[in-house]
């Protein structure tokens, strides 16, 4: 049953693409068709991915299509079901806020089709992702997966910005596609075939299976967007349409860590303990890097999208840590790694598509992207505040909500390191704990800015001050995620003893103790070592916050609250100029972290022809700067000076393919 | 039961005790500067006095500015009932672990800072702005100091480090020295005293803590000063109860407790006699000049753990 919900999921989701092309003169119809089959799938998705892993189930089929010799195998074992739940619950929210959002596009100068055929296909190719078990369906899928997002991307494509990052995107994505290919490429050659059965089975020397690890890590990194292959994201996530966005950071880049999973887990098994120590690199410096190129952003997509860096970097730590434990026989503490990891991508597959579902209703009802002209929004929009408020404090990594509880079960991995004999790993660990403490320190002052611009204060533009609440579709879909939010951050106990049904599919132990005490207690190695009980925390708060306000609050006794102006130090009416930016914000981490960022800073006092003087501030990023450009660069030249040979000239094409066919009649018969 | 009932009572204490260790500090403060100071219960009258008077709140404020006094107040509660004050043992410390209360007093700031902004005024911003700097630094430093003594007692429940380090003979640990340096630069910077922010002022210039809660009146400042006398209260008994556990309670028999009671108040009373000295002693340094000392407490943290690791792994 619930592997014929998985095809579901997926059949529907090509439906949902494919079907309205048939009705295209109605909007209303190519809605309400498009998204209630995406809903469907959504629906599907999350029943049958959960099933699967609820019961540890493991089916495997296969389909007579494909090439001639290698049939198509599908299989839905715990690890897919689970990242099967992750794309289903996503897809579902977005079915559910969708049609209210897309009408802005109504009137645009796109028709709404291509939006929809795109947005199903772009679903179905990440489902037969998950579901895909030999090289040539999961290479197929991929590439759906990339190219029908690409044109999401680039939906509105009238605009250069857009253009130049689908563009980008697309690049990037194909680069890495041919990665991952060889990367399967090195398996297959071992294996003696394609699907992932024969590839699991191959004996692959310790020399190639590093090969196939970096290419696969290069490959699946690019795609997921570790530092330095994270140029597109920011480019990207900001210009597709928000629930777009919400599905390409929120599960998309879980795609890729699910391909890495598999690749390195399952594929090729043996794990040697260096690749972990490359990942928890990786993953350590995408996850500071991210958050530190994030607080200088004011446009909030953009903001968000360095976030996903910085998440998935955090994703990468726990992963690295569970294959260095792996890698040097620890079994348990491996488990407790990957469990970490994987609890960490369910986390931010819900709070970051809150967020862009919450910036994206912003943008829609203020139509404003920047934080510096946003403010006050939550007397105008005060449901979609409290959500947003929710996603913010999640993705802090702050007791009760569920970005704690991951960060907390990477950080109990990286204290286990003193179980190493090694002394340099023993003393590296510490140092990407350390990484990961500062991380979530400014991941908390950057959401404090974000919340505190966008929501708090005074507004500083006029259409935010003018914004109304959005429809109820999408607010239904975001109080969905925030609710998920909480109660995955307080009953982690549940959430782990079901992760570590997929531990327990590659590592040979999985965490017994983490559950032993009961649903109240997360206990991942022992009781005595660290506990955390959810469940109480947040009963203690509002305990501690019920005594409190009765206490204030004594019976038969008026406790009024005066409303008056806010304090203006008695030089007159405060106005909305007065207030901290979001650039002023980050002024001091600014001047701290200085060389992190190319910061180009330029003041002009007040004069003639600028009276109130001007301040620019552009920050940019050192790797597009130093890495990609100078490639970029180089690539020009390079093409340019193979253009010679490009002369217009017939003849001289019939000469190139004369000496080319007799250079390979010469090969053939050697 | 006996258990949760202690756990109550020593709730009771650390909360209701915390405006004394505040008023103890200032008095002796005044007394260092040869002036008559007010007496050490002055925090209580100062509570009930803004109990009893009206609440005035900015109109441009939202709901945040309301709530945000009682969730503070009531996450810092919780965060002192789940560190060890008088015994080791009671059920509230498995509630949380050192790393769980580092995240209620983020949870906590993260909603003060949120306060600030609020109001839409240019000081709470100023204020907010400040202090999620100051945090973002001192929060990886306090939890590298933490995670040094976790690995040694490989655990990061506080009773279990506590009574690991009461259960075994005394020995002066190198990373210990290191980490407990780091600690009290990272307290001093994390309750808001001299040299990194001025309980004292409300000179603009130099407001952190106090440009955030310049909008707070009657009893929601109450709880907001109240808040931040319990937080000064946990990092003196974290630093008290972590590196000199001797004294504290290891079961629930009524000698021990009041010996544990007895011992902490004068640990305490000796640490607020050292911070009221200090900051006798030092000037309030610049704001960018706060880095440094931060910086200086994370590589303290940071040189405890690779002594720790360098060192004491056998």
């Amino acid at each position: 049953m619930f592997w014929n919900l998985a095809c579901l999921a997926v059949v529907a989701a090509l439906a949902s693409g494919l079907l309205p092309v048939f009705f295209s003169r109605s909007d209303a119809a190519v809605r309400t068709v498009a998204f209630g089959l995406l809903g469907l799938s959504g629906l599907a998705g999350i029943l049958g991915g959960g099933g699967a892993l609820l019961g540890g189930l493991t089916i495997t089929r296969v389909l007579p299509v494909g090439l001639p010799w290698l049939h198509s195998h599908l299989r839905l074992d715990p690890l897919a079901g689970f990242f099967l739940l992750l794309v289903g619950l996503v897809t579902l929210v977005a079915a559910m806020y969708g049609p209210a959002y897309v009408r802005q596009y109504e009137e645009g100068p796109q028709p709404l089709l291509p939006l929809t055929l795109f947005t199903g296909l772009f679903v179905a190719g990440m489902n037969l992702v998950l579901l895909a078990a030999d090289a040539f369906s999961f290479m197929i899928a991929w590439e759906l997966m990339s190219v029908t997002s690409y044109f999401l991307v680039a939906y509105q494509h009238q605009h250069e910005t857009h253009r130049r990052a689908a563009f980008i995107y697309l690049l990037m994505a194909q680069v890495g596609g041919l990665f991952i290919l060889l990367g399967f490429g090195v398996l297959a050659g071992f294996g003696g075939g394609f699907d992932f059965a024969a590839m699991t089975a191959a004996q692959v020397p310790a020399k190639w299976a590093t090969i196939a690890f970096l290419l696969a890590f290069i490959g699946f990194g690019m795609k997921a967007g570790v530092v330095p292959l994270h140029v597109w994201l920011p480019q990207a996530h900001p210009v597709a349409p928000s629930h777009i966005s919400a599905l390409m950071s929120g599960v998309m880049l879980k795609v890729a860590v699910y391909g890495f999973i598999r690749f390195v887990y399952d594929l090729l098994g043996t794990i040697h303990w260096q690749w972990g120590g490359l990942a928890l690199f990786v993953g350590s410096a995408s996850a500071v890097l991210g958050v530190l190129y994030a607080l200088m952003q004011h446009d909030l997509k953009r903001l968000l999208a360095y976030h996903s860096v910085e998440n998935i970097g955090i994703i990468y730590v726990g992963l690295g840590l569970s294959m260095i434990f792996a890698g040097t026989g620890h079994p348990q503490l491996a488990a407790l790694g990957l469990i970490a990891a994987l609890y960490h991508c369910l986390n931010h597959a819900l709070f970051k598509s809150l967020l862009f579902f919450g910036a994206g209703s912003i943008l829609q009802q203020s139509g404003e992207h920047d934080l510096n002209r946003m403010g006050g929004l939550i007397r105008r929009m005060p449901v979609t505040a409290v959500c947003f408020l929710i996603g913010c404090i999640s993705i802090s990594a702050l007791p009760p909500f569920n970005g704690f509880v991951s960060e907390w079960l990477t950080f109990q991995a990286a204290l286990q390191g003193t179980a190493l004999k090694s002394g340099v790993l023993g003393a590296l660990i510490p140092v990407a704990a350390a990484v990961l403490a500062l991380t979530g320190a400014l991941a908390a002052a950057c959401f404090v800015k974000v919340f505190g611009v966008c929501f708090l204060g005074l507004s500083r533009s006029e259409r935010c001050s003018t914004a109304t609440e959005t429809a109820r579709g999408p607010l239904l879909g975001q109080v969905l995620l925030g609710l998920l939010c909480l109660l995955f951050g307080v009953l982690p106990t549940w959430t782990v003893g079901h992760l570590e049904t997929v531990a327990r599919q590659f590592l040979p132990e999985g965490m017994p103790e983490a559950t032993a005490q009961g649903w109240l207690w997360l206990t991942p190695i022992s009781p005595r070592v660290a506990s955390y009980g959810a469940p109480l925390v947040l009963f203690g708060i509002g305990l501690a916050w019920l005594l409190a306000w009765l206490w204030l609050h004594p019976p038969h006794r008026k406790m009024p609250v005066r409303v008056g102006p806010a304090w203006d130090c008695g030089f007159g009416p405060l106005n909305a100029r007065m207030q901290y930016t979001a650039t002023a914000f980050t002024m001091p981490i600014r001047r701290i972290f200085g060389p992190v960022w190319p910061i180009r800073e330029h003041f002009r006092p007040a004069s003639a022809e600028e009276p109130r003087g001007r301040y620019d501030l552009h920050i940019d990023d050192w790797v597009w700067l130093k890495v990609y450009q100078p490639i970029g660069r180089l690539l020009l030249a390079t093409a340019r000076r193979l253009a010679l040979i490009q002369g217009g000239n017939i003849r001289t094409y019939l000469a190139y393919s004369f000496f080319t066919l007799l250079f390979l009649l010469l090969v053939v018969s050697l | 039961m006996k258990g949760w009932i202690l756990a109550f009572v020593q709730t009771g204490l650390f909360v209701f005790g915390a405006p004394l260790l505040a008023g103890w500090v200032k008095w002796i403060k005044c007394r260092l500067q040869s002036r008559q100071g007010p007496p050490p219960w002055q925090p209580y009258r100062d509570l009930r006095r803004l109990f009893n008077k009206e609440v005035v709140i900015a109109e441009s404020s939202s709901t945040i500015f309301r709530i945000a006094p009682y969730l503070i107040f009531s996450v810092t509660v919780l965060a002192s009932s789940v560190v060890p004050m008088v015994a080791i043992g009671l059920p509230t410390s498995a509630i949380a672990d050192v790393i769980v209360l580092v995240g209620f007093l983020a949870l906590a700031r993260f909603f003060l800072a949120l306060a600030g902004m609020d109001a839409g005024t240019a000081f709470g911003g100023m204020g907010s702005s400040r202090e999620v700097t100051i945090a973002s630094l001192a929060e990886p430093a306090m939890l590298m100091g933490v995670f040094t003594l976790a690995m040694t007692v490989n655990s990061t429940n506080l009773a279990s480090m506590i009574g690991f380090l009461l259960n075994h003979p005394f020995q002066l640990y190198p990373s210990f020295v290191f980490a407990a340096m780091g600690l009290v630069l990272v307290a001093v910077a994390e309750t808001g005293r001299i040299p990194v922010d001025n309980p004292a002022t409300h000179l603009e210039l130099t407001m952190v803590h106090e440009a955030m809660i310049l909008e707070y009146s009657g009893r929601y400042l109450a709880l907001m000063e109240w808040g931040a006398m319990l937080k000064l209260m946990i990092y003196g008994v974290l630093l008290a109860n972590l590196f000199c556990p001797w004294g504290v309670a290891v079961d629930f028999a009524p000698l021990p407790l009041v010996a544990g009671l007895a011992a902490l108040t004068g640990k305490l009373l000796v640490l607020g006699t050292a911070l009221a000295v200090a900051e006798t002693g030092l000037a309030k340094m610049r704001l960018f000049r706060v880095p440094q000392y931060l910086g200086l407490a994370f590589i303290l943290c940071l040189l405890g753990m690779l002594s720790h690791v360098i060192l004491e792994v056998s």
